[in-house]
């Protein structure tokens, strides 16, 4: 059923959003501390478990694999509603420390990219995956 | 056109479905046919949206961008941090988890340096704009970390709402150039692999920006940058109003 995936996705968002929250009064913060990236560790545990189990039918994947492609068009929205006149009319002050952060995360990015071996970049590790079982099939975005 | 309106409002979500829809379709084929896919067709439409913002920004006089707009109401539900949140952990479908194990120290190492260094910077240059007091030197530096860091820091630390606003407005600044940035340098700072999505996601922070930035350069790299993104926000929010602030205290006394 492709509502049981829904609902999958749906309760391991609550549930991390929940645990995010608690670790977040734990330690003190008005914040959410990775409540997000919670729910995604809970949910790549719920796939493993239902495919050891055999479990995991068309439906749910389905359930969950919609969401994940529409993302793209969520964040066009999410890039439409930004106050984007205030961050580009502000001052100097928020021009150069905006623009000197950027770009010194970019820099380390490149950085530590370099330290040790390179990985292994998306399209070889697609095409060993199609070399071992069927092509996964690219969501359409 | 009234009549118009009201099922354009009435239905806010769908309106929006229907816009978003049109607005990839016309990025695509800008992409395809225009620039011959040298530009890729998410990054085009993140920019229609910034651009549309901007444009809806000065004609409202909001600070929502087009939400502001009440029949595109809708956008700011289907753009909103629910369904953001939600399409994000859908993408951890498809993480590939031996490649996350592999990079899990350094995606740690790399979140500590995304606290760190943005904060380093914004409060040095709070420092070469006059700012001399131990509050507003730290919220703006955390300001620079992420937009939300930035006013969690001010609101615990007691700051001035001028300062708020500069911190906020760097934060969202930052994320507005992570978006565009990333896919032009992706290549030259080798954003091609998990492992680089994950220090990416930890050092540049910001989840709007590291989730649009990443949208835009490669789609599959997304569900790593943002496992590593989501800690981001909570963990500047823990250190920038304690530990940073006395650091910052410490050197400038009061």
């Amino acid at each position: 059923m492709t509502i049981s995936g829904v609902a999958l996705l749906a309760i391991c968002t609550l549930l991390g959003s929940f645990l995010g929250d608690l670790l977040g009064s734990a330690l003190g913060v008005k914040a959410n501390v990775g409540g997000v990236g919670i729910a995604m560790l809970l949910l790549i545990a719920a796939r493993l478990w239902l495919t050891r189990r055999g479990l995991m039918t068309a439906g749910v994947k389905f359930g969950v694999e919609f969401w994940g492609a529409l993302y793209i068009p969520i964040v066009v929205a999410m890039a439409a509603q930004q106050n984007v006149l205030v961050a580009a009319r502000s001052g100097p002050l928020v021009l150069i420390a905006g623009i000197s952060a950027v770009l010194i995360c970019f820099a380390t990015v490149a950085l530590i990219s370099r330290i040790g071996k390179k990985g292994e970049t998306m399209d070889e590790i697609e095409a060993k995956a199609r070399a071992q079982a069927s092509p996964p099939g690219e969501p359409v975005v | 056109m009234e009549i118009l309106k009201h099922a354009l409002s009435a239905n806010a979500l769908v309106t929006a479905f229907a816009i978003v829809g049109l607005v990839m379709w016309l990025s695509n084929a800008i992409s395809k046919r225009l620039l011959f896919g040298r530009v890729h067709g998410s990054a085009i439409a993140i920019v229609i949206g910034l651009a549309a913002a901007f444009a809806a920004g000065l004609w409202t006089g909001g600070d929502k961008g087009v939400v502001d707009i009440p029949v595109l109401a809708g956008i700011g539900l289907m753009g909103g941090a629910m369904l953001r949140d939600f399409a994000i952990v859908a993408t951890a479908f498809e993480v590939d988890v031996i490649q996350a194990r592999k990079a899990g120290a350094i995606g740690a190492c790399a979140l500590a340096l995304g606290t760190i260094l943005p904060f380093i910077v914004g409060s040095l240059v709070a420092v070469a704009f006059g700012y001399t007091d131990a509050v507003s030197i730290t919220t703006i530096g955390a300001g620079a970390v992420t937009y939300i860091v930035g006013p969690v820091t001010g609101a615990a630390l007691g700051a001035s709402s001028a300062v708020m606003a500069l911190s906020i407005a760097t934060g969202v600044f930052k994320a507005v150039l992570v978006m565009i940035g990333t896919p032009i340098v992706a290549k030259a700072i080798g954003l091609d692999n998990p492992r680089s999505a994950m220090v990416f996601g930890g050092l540049m922070g910001t989840v709007s920006g590291v989730s649009g930035g990443l949208a835009a350069t490669d789609r599959r790299l997304v569900p790593y940058g943002a496992l590593t993104a989501t800690f981001h926000t909570g963990l500047g929010c823990l250190v920038a109003p304690s530990i940073l602030y006395l650091i910052v205290r410490g050197i400038v006394g009061g």
